[in-house]
């Protein structure tokens, strides 16, 4: 058994410890928000906090988040970046399949925890890691700015 | 709130498998759940289920039965919008649902008796039915109102879901006549408004699927489970036309989780209580491929191949005036060839699909983009009536044309597993990135070659236009649209050239010998077609120095929808006046195209800088588009913001290469995908429309290819003929 501490709950789960978080998250948690999509951190679909870092769980060994508190999208809106980052996104319709848009809120949650007025450049790095094939990046970029506003 | 089951299929869902357990998995999970009085069984209320599209119940919440597979393009939001246009609803009360499969009720009305969508047709084939369904049902809500009390139906205004006779202070919500208006018979000739009074249509309306795809709460095919489901994860051949030979499993079962390990026809597939141990099982698998019939050719070979057969002519697909006489007599001929790869739709969410066995038939669920065939086949190989495969249709995580799959080879995959294990558990099918990567249903590679003749006066007088690539309509649900040899998907875009040009000659080579499945990807034939076209016609341009938007309007004399969004394109990106330089240096230029698809026109004009190592950066695309009647604007823009996206990776980064057969890309990482910092800012210019609406998912992508290679081109002095750009320009 292996106890985890996922959005503030204690969690025991029976898996190998070299299983990725990723997958704990889904299929033994059914915590399915969080997506599954390269396998190899190269599309960010997986983006997860963990100790406040966006992290891709697709390729995190479950036994490497013990010990460590790991947030998921299922309770990012808890925190006042994460309601002002999803009401952004509502705002302005960022979304089109949606598939990806866990890992983005992941990730500019992260990006304004740190950075609390980025700019233009500041969110092509933080966000470069995510992946959207349909392409929201114009309203993802706005929707960014918008919610760094909603928090000033 | 009252708990209520909205049709037949839902309630033999439910009494068939695990209640509750399964509806918090499921997207009506909404409309579902546990009502105040603590039970969670299915009562019946009187809902007034108007119309095959429309049910109010007496909570007054207007639900709109989608029919149309919702993947990113916003179609729950318009179809929606459509409904409760007509039926002068409040936006904040509709909800969507997905329809069952059911072609009697549900198909696509450009389709025949067939349920499915593709061909930017959702919102076109819907405009009217969907508006009747909603006119209908308002009809009959202001019957039940003017019967209650007792006053002339023609006295009753409705507006934003209240129901109003202000002469005698009456009024009500939609909830309130939900039972007596379900009482009435169907009228059958109700009056559809006056565009002049919409309030919904043309305005912006959230989408309705913003919430649940900003917190997590849509459900995908991916997050489906099951009570006893199994993850399968496939070892599939390593070449197209290869299948398993032997296979030995047995450090596949020492896996812990995995239950099962079975031949299908597609490979070899794990079966596990989690995807994880399936993926580790497969890992663990040792399979010896039977490549008899394996396609071995590189895509180098292939080219080879495609580039002799534009040697000869190709079969006509279009033919005006003398093609080869104008350009054995014209003052001056050009001619060039243009290469594009195949192309990988490689969307969000990997391929999936979730089927399980029940005593009425087969259940699947799935982001399912032809229902009608997807029944036809899945009956076929389990004996079953195509009406006793039950689909629900779930959020795809993008599709770009890959899940309406011509063959319907994963779903079908996914059938073969559940027979071989003799439908014991329900199973869902996981493919990785790279099984969906190498799956092949790609966008047909094409060669293209093109002659002009230009008389003394640089006046474009002849045209000749020879494809070869694949047909992607052969071997689909759609092969009887092949005549003449003639597949048109294959010269949309080409045969009807919107250009006035006298002699004109448009052929095509389909060889049928290369052994990569090919698909529709996103904007069909004109993701290829609108590339060379438009970029051959630029060229002519530069040839005869005229300018590339006034000579092209020149020759739409006769195509005004064309003509009005290349001006304003032009106009709105200041086309007369000079391209602002580059603060740090760097060369720029501008380029422009126009392309119809999908009775859709649109005009981009992209600006390019280029480094002087020859990096490109697209940095702005201004578009013009006439979808006519934008149901809505802000999904019409949105479009062509992911459209022009999703084309640029094209341009910059996308192609599908093989060596000795095998496919050399596998993830992100060879198959690049556009990021936040390559995307371009875009302005998005809609032509204002009282036509009926045409498609928007697709017609934004093809004008932009030709529009970077021409903008490259000004920026260089160099011509683009190849896709994709990849290090061309380096020096």
């Amino acid at each position: 058994m292996i106890t985890l501490n996922i959005n503030g709950q204690a969690q025991e789960v029976d898996v190998e410890g070299d299983t990725p978080l990723l997958w704990v998250l889904r299929d033994t948690l059914r915590l399915t928000g969080t997506k599954f999509g390269c396998g190899m951190s190269l599309c960010g679909a997986c983006t997860v906090h963990v100790d406040g870092k966006a992290t891709r769980s697709c390729m995190l060994p479950v036994s490497a988040a013990v010990d460590k508190e790991v947030v998921t999208i299922e309770s990012i809106g808890d925190s006042q970046v994460g309601e002002a980052v999803q009401e952004a996104w509502q705002r302005l319709d960022v979304v089109q399949c949606g598939y990806c848009q866990s890992g983005q809120v992941m990730s500019a949650v992260a990006l304004l925890e740190e950075n609390k007025a980025p700019s233009d450049e500041d969110i092509d790095n933080a966000m470069g890691g995510n992946v959207c094939r349909c392409a929201t990046y114009v309203r993802i970029r706005a929707a960014i700015h918008e919610a760094a506003e909603s928090l000033a | 709130m009252t708990r209520h089951i909205e049709n037949e299929s839902r309630r033999r869902f439910l009494k068939g498998s695990a209640g509750l357990t399964l509806a918090l998995y499921m997207p009506w999970s909404m409309a579902q759940g546990t009502g105040s009085d603590g039970t969670n069984g299915a009562v019946e209320t009187q809902d007034f289920e108007a119309n095959a599209f429309l049910r109010i119940d007496e909570d007054n919440n207007v639900t709109v039965i989608a029919k149309h597979l919702e993947m990113g393009q916003g179609t729950y939001t318009g179809l929606a919008t459509l409904v409760a246009e007509e039926l002068d609803a409040d936006w904040s009360q509709v909800q969507v649902e997905s329809a069952p499969a059911d072609a009697s009720r549900y198909n696509n009305l450009h389709w025949g008796p067939n349920q499915g969508t593709g061909g930017s047709s959702a919102i076109a084939n819907s405009w009217e039915q969907l508006r009747q369904a909603g006119a209908t049902a308002r009809a009959m809500l202001v019957t039940a109102a003017a019967q209650q009390w007792q006053v002339p139906a023609e006295e009753i205004t409705v507006e934003k879901g209240v129901v109003k006779h202000s002469a005698s202070n009456n009024e009500a919500s939609f909830g309130e006549l939900a039972s007596a208006a379900a009482g009435l018979p169907v009228p059958s000739d109700v009056a559809l408004k006056d565009p002049a009074d919409f309030t919904l249509i043309g305005k912006r309306i959230p989408r309705q699927d913003s919430a649940d795809k900003s917190t997590g709460r849509a459900v995908f095919t991916q997050d489906i489970h099951l009570p006893d489901m199994l993850t399968a994860v496939v070892a599939h051949p390593p070449r197209f036309g290869a299948k398993a030979g032997s296979f030995d499993a047995t450090k596949a079962r020492e896996v812990k989780g995995v239950v099962d390990v079975v031949e299908i026809p597609s490979g070899v597939a794990v079966l596990a209580r989690d995807t994880w141990s399936a993926k580790k099982g497969r890992d663990a698998l040792s399979v010896e491929w039977d490549e008899a019939d394996a396609f071995t050719l590189g895509s180098e070979q292939i080219l080879e191949r495609f580039q002799a057969l534009a040697e000869s002519p190709g079969t006509v697909a279009e033919q005006r005036g003398d093609v080869e006489a104008t350009l054995s007599e014209a003052a001056q001929t050009l001619d060039a060839t243009y290469d594009m790869p195949y192309l990988a739709h490689a969307a969000m969410e990997p391929l999936n699909c979730v089927i399980q066995l029940t005593d009425e038939g087969c259940e699947v669920w799935n982001g399912d983009q032809m229902q009608t065939y997807d029944q036809s086949v899945l009956a076929e190989l389990f004996g079953l009536e195509p009406q006793q495969v039950r689909i629900n249709t779930l959020y795809a995580g993008g599709s770009f044309g890959r899940r309406a799959a011509k063959k319907a080879d994963y779903i079908l995959e996914t059938a073969h597993i559940v027979k071989a294990i003799d439908g014991r558990a329900p199973v869902k099918l996981v493919w990785l990135r790279e099984d969906d990567m190498r799956a092949g249903n790609y966008r047909p590679m094409f060669h293209h070659r093109l002659w002009a003749g230009l008389d003394e006066q640089g006046q474009l007088v002849g045209w000749r236009h020879r494809l070869v690539g694949q047909s992607v309509a052969e071997g689909s649900p759609f092969e009887a649209m092949i005549q003449d040899e003639i597949d048109p998907t294959s010269v949309e875009g080409a045969s009807n050239l919107p250009y006035a040009i006298a002699n004109f000659q448009v052929e095509l080579h389909t060889p049928s010998d290369i052994g990569v499945p090919v698909q529709w990807w996103r904007s069909v034939g004109s993701s290829h077609t609108a590339f060379s076209t438009e970029c051959f016609i630029d060229e002519l341009a530069t040839e005869t120095e005229k300018d590339p938007v006034a000579w092209r309007l020149e020759m739409l004399a006769e195509h005004p929808r064309h003509a009005a969004v290349l001006k304003l394109a032009a106009e709105k990106a200041g086309w007369e006046s000079p391209l602002a330089e580059n603060e740090d240096g760097g060369r720029r230029g501008r380029g422009v195209a126009v392309h119809e698809s999908f009775n859709s026109y649109v005009a981009q004009v992209a600006e390019v800088s280029v480094s002087d190592d020859g990096q490109v950066r697209v940095d702005r695309v201004i578009c013009a588009v006439d979808c006519g009647i934008a149901v809505n604007p802000d999904v019409v823009k949105a479009q062509v913001e992911g459209s022009i996206g999703f084309a640029l990776t094209a341009v910059l980064y996308g192609e599908i290469t093989l060596t000795e057969g095998k496919v050399d890309q596998s993830n992100f990482h060879d198959y690049q995908p556009l990021r936040i910092g390559a995307m371009p800012s875009i302005e998005v210019h809609i032509v204002p429309s009282a036509e009926a609406p045409t498609g928007i998912g697709e017609p934004p992508v093809p004008p932009l290819a030709p529009a970077v290679a021409n903008a490259i081109f000004a920026a260089t002095g160099q011509r683009i003929r190849r896709l994709p750009l990849g290090d061309q320009l380096a020096s």
